[in-house]
C-alpha cells in the first residue's frame, strides 16, 4: 500500500516538451512511472521519450484515461494549467511549477475543492511511492520500499533526510514533497491522514519549516487523531525575522511562525524533534521500539 | 516587496479611498515650506520600511510652522531600528473622534484573501491580535464573487453602528480589495482609519506588501521599490538565480535548496558557530551560478570560512565542483572552503576536486564542525 501514486497512477505530464518537463518525463519513465500522455498545445501528434503529446488535457484523458497530472509550465501559467487538468476530471495535480503568484492560488483553490481535486504543490519536488511510481523531480536512487511515510516542505532537505532513513534501513511507503508557497494544495493534515490510514505506513516523519501555523495544527492532529508514532525536524532555527528564506512560506512575521513555537507544539503533543537531520533515524528506531 | 507610507497613500488615492493631504519632504526647508502651505496643524511622520516609528519618536505633532521645523529637524536624519530617515511625510492633521483598524491578508489557512477589521485602532494589531482577539471581525472572502457590497456593510455596521457611517467605511474596505486584487498585494493596512468629529472616515496611515511572485506582471507597483543595501545586494543576487540574505556571522554558505540552506544554517550554530547568510543556488547545474556565488559570499568581509552544502537532485555535483573550480581560479583567495557533496554525481564532483585539495566530507554535520574549525584558525 501507499497514499496517493501507485501503479495504478496514469500519469500526464503539461509542458512536456519543455525543458524541465522533457528531462524528468525521461526520468519517471526510467523508474517505472506509468506516464500515458503529455500535453503542449500545438504540438499534438508528436512523441516525447516516447510518450504521445497532445494539444489538451482534456485529449489526453479521453484518449488515454490519465488520472494523474504533473505541472511543470512556467509559474505565470501554472494557474491555467491547474484548472485545465481540474476541469479535465484529473483527480490528483502535482504543480512542480516555481514563483506562482499566491492570488492565482486563492483563485484556483474554490474550483479545485468544487471539482474534488486534489492538488500538491506549486513550488514542490513532487511525490514518489517507492517501486512503484515516481511523480516529480525527486532523485530516485535515495528512496527504498518500506513502511515509513515521509511529508516534508522543502525539496534537497527531504533528499538530506531521505538518504539518511535509506542507509539506516527505514524504507519508505510514500514520500510527499508538499512545497514552499504559503497557499498550497495538500498539507501536513491532510497527508497524516492519509498516513495513519495507510495499512502500510507504521511511522510517519515529517520535515517542517519556519513560517505559517502549519507544523502546530500538524501537531494538534497527532495529539488528537494519530496513533501512529511521528517524528520531526524544523528547518529555520536560525532564520532572523521579516526575512523570507527562499520559500515564499518561509519567514517569520510579526514573531509568529517561529521554529521555537513550532518545537514546543510538537513537543507538547509527544513528537520528538530532531537538532538536526542525523539524529532522525535514532529518533525513528526509539519510538518503533515504545511500541513493541 | 515593501513600499512606504507615502506610497501606500498614494495607491490608495488612485482608487479612491479619503486620504488626508501631504507632502513628501526631504529637507527640513521641504518640511517648513509644506507645514506653511498647509496652514494649519500637521503631523510630521518618518518615512522608513519598518514598524513601530511612532514608539522610536519618528512621528510628531506640530500646532505650528516653528514646531513642524523642529520636528523635521530632529526626525530627519534619524535611526529607526536601523533604518535611517531620509524622508519625511508632512500630513494634514485631522481631529479624531474615534480610530478602527481595517486590514486585508492573504490568509494562508483559509486559502482566501480575510478582511480583518477591529474597533481597537492606532495600536499594533498583533498586540490586539493576542491580547484580545476577540475584538478582531475576521471575514473570508470568496474569491470568485470578491467582496460583495453587503458582506462590507455587515462588517461596518459591526464597528460604526450608524448605517450612514457604516456605508462610508464600506465603500473603503471594497476599495481596498479592489486594489489589493488588481496589485497582487500580501498586506493593504488602514491603521487608523479614523471617524472625524465631522463624520468623515479617513484612511491616515497605510501599510502595504506585495507579492514578490507577482512584480512580473505590476510594473507599476516594481516602480515603486526602494531597496536599502542590503536589499539591493538580496537583489543582485536574485538576478543571477541565487536567493541570497546577509546575517551576522562569519560562517559563509553556499547550498541548494532553501530548505537545506536553512538547516544548513541551523547546524552551524548548533555546532557553535555563527552562519554569514542564507544562500541557495537553487535547483539547476549552471557553473556560472556556483562562481557567482561564491563572489557573494567571498565580498562580505566577516566571512573567515565558507562551507558549501550539496545535496545533488537535478543540481548535479560535478557541475558544482567544476563551478567551484573556476570560481577558485578567478577569485584566489586565502578563505578556507570545506566541502560536501552528496546525491547525483557526487563520486565524480569529489574526483574534481581532489586536485585542489578542499577539504571534503560526507556529512552535513561533519562539514559544520569542520567550517566552524576553520574558522577560528
Amino acid at each position: 500500500m501507499s497514499i496517493l501514486v501507485n501503479k495504478d497512477t496514469k500519469l500526464v505530464v503539461q509542458g512536456i516538451t519543455g525543458r524541465d518537463g522533457k528531462f524528468h518525463t525521461g526520468l519517471m519513465n526510467k523508474y517505472g512511472t506509468n506516464i500515458v500522455a503529455g500535453v503542449s498545445p500545438g504540438k499534438e501528434g508528436e512523441t516525447v521519450e516516447g510518450v504521445p503529446v497532445f494539444n489538451s488535457v482534456e485529449n489526453a484523458v479521453k484518449a488515454t484515461g490519465a488520472n494523474t497530472s504533473i505541472i511543470f509550465v512556467p509559474a505565470a501559467y501554472a494557474a491555467d494549467a491547474i484548472l485545465e487538468a481540474s476541469e479535465a476530471g484529473i483527480a490528483l495535480v502535482i504543480a512542480i511549477s516555481e514563483g506562482v503568484p499566491v492570488q492565482d492560488m486563492i483563485r484556483v483553490t474554490p474550483i479545485l475543492k468544487q471539482n474534488g481535486t486534489l492538488l500538491i504543490g506549486p513550488n514542490c519536488p513532487g511525490l514518489i511511492t517507492p517501486g512503484q511510481s515516481l511523480v516529480g523531480i525527486l532523485p530516485a536512487m535515495i528512496f527504498k520500499e518500506g513502511n515509513i511515510g515521509f511529508i516534508s516542505r522543502s525539496g534537497t532537505l527531504t533528499y538530506e533526510v531521505v538518504n539518511l532513513l535509506t542507509l539506516n534501513d527505514f524504507g519508505q511507503t510514500t514520500c510527499v514533497g508538499i512545497g514552499g508557497d504559503p497557499v498550497a494544495g495538500l498539507y501536513f493534515i491532510d497527508l497524516l491522514e492519509r498516513f495513519e490510514n495507510d495499512p502500510e505506513t507504521i511511522a510517519v516523519v515529517l520535515i517542517g519549516e519556519i513560517g505559517g501555523d502549519a507544523e502546530e495544527q500538524a501537531a494538534q492532529f497527532i495529539a488528537e487523531k494519530m496513533t501512529k508514532p511521528v517524528v520531526a525536524f524544523i528547518a529555520g532555527q536560525t532564520a532572523p525575522p521579516g526575512k523570507r528564506m527562499g520559500h515564499a512560506g518561509a519567514i517569520i512575521s510579526s514573531g509568529s511562525g517561529t521554529a521555537a513555537e513550532k518545537i514546543a507544539a510538537f513537543n507538547r503533543a509527544g513528537v520528538p524533534v530532531a537538532k538536526e537531520p542525523a539524529e532522525i533515524p535514532e529518533l525513528l528506531r526509539k519510538k518503533l521500539a515504545e511500541l513493541k | 516587496m515593501k513600499i512606504h507610507e507615502y506610497q501606500a497613500r498614494q495607491i490608495f488615492r488612485d482608487y479612491g479611498i479619503p486620504v488626508p493631504d501631504s507632502v513628501l519632504c526631504y529637507t527640513v526647508s521641504e518640511v517648513e515650506k509644506a507645514a506653511r502651505d498647509m496652514n494649519r496643524m500637521v503631523v510630521v511622520k518618518a518615512q522608513v520600511l519598518v514598524g513601530g516609528r511612532g514608539k522610536a519618536g519618528g512621528v510628531k505633532l506640530a500646532r505650528t510652522v516653528e514646531d513642524a521645523v523642529a520636528a523635521g529637524k530632529q526626525i530627519l536624519g534619524m535611526d529607526i531600528k536601523g533604518f535611517k530617515v531620509e524622508k519625511v511625510l508632512v500630513a494634514d492633521a485631522v481631529n479624531i473622534s474615534k480610530e478602527f483598524y481595517v486590514g486585508l491578508i492573504n490568509d494562508r489557512n483559509t486559502k482566501s484573501i480575510t478582511l480583518m477589521a477591529s474597533a481597537e485602532g492606532g495600536v499594533e494589531i498583533e498586540e490586539v491580535a493576542r491580547e484580545t482577539p476577540e475584538k478582531i471581525i475576521k471575514f473570508s472572502i470568496n474569491p470568485l464573487t470578491g467582496l460583495l457590497d453587503y458582506q462590507a456593510r455587515n462588517v461596518a455596521l459591526q464597528l460604526f453602528g450608524d448605517i450612514k457611517l457604516a456605508n462610508k467605511a464600506a465603500s473603503i474596505f471594497t476599495k481596498l480589495y479592489k486594489l489589493f486584487v488588481e496589485t497582487d498585494a500580501t498586506l493593504a493596512e488602514i491603521n487608523p482609519l479614523v471617524l472625524t468629529p465631522e463624520n468623515e472616515v479617513l484612511a491616515i496611515d497605510g501599510k502595504m506588501n506585495f507579492d514578490d511572485n507577482a512584480l512580473y506582471r505590476q510594473p507599476k507597483i516594481l516602480a515603486m521599490r526602494e531597496p536599502d543595501e542590503d536589499e539591493l545586494q538580496e537583489i543582485a543576487a536574485h538576478e543571477k538565480g541565487l536567493s541570497y540574505i546577509k546575517l551576522d556571522g562569519n560562517i559563509g554558505c553556499m547550498v541548494n535548496g532553501a530548505g537545506l540552506a536553512m538547516a544548513t544554517m541551523d547546524m552551524i550554530k548548533l555546532y557553535g558557530g555563527s552562519p554569514a547568510n542564507f544562500l541557495d543556488i537553487g535547483g539547476s547545474s549552471n557553473p556560472q551560478k556556483v562562481i557567482d556565488a561564491m563572489n557573494i559570499l567571498l565580498g562580505d568581509k566577516n566571512v573567515k570560512a565558507v562551507m558549501i552544502n550539496i545535496f545533488g537532485g537535478i543540481t548535479r555535483c560535478d557541475d558544482v565542483a567544476k563551478g567551484l573550480l573556476k570560481a577558485l581560479e578567478v577569485l584566489m583567495t586565502d578563505i578556507p572552503i570545506v566541502v560536501r557533496l552528496s546525491g547525483t554525481n557526487a563520486a565524480e564532483g569529489l574526483a574534481i576536486l581532489k586536485e585542489t585539495g578542499l577539504p571534503t566530507v560526507s556529512s552535513m554535520s561533519e562539514a559544520a564542525k569542520k567550517a566552524i574549525e576553520l574558522s577560528k584558525r
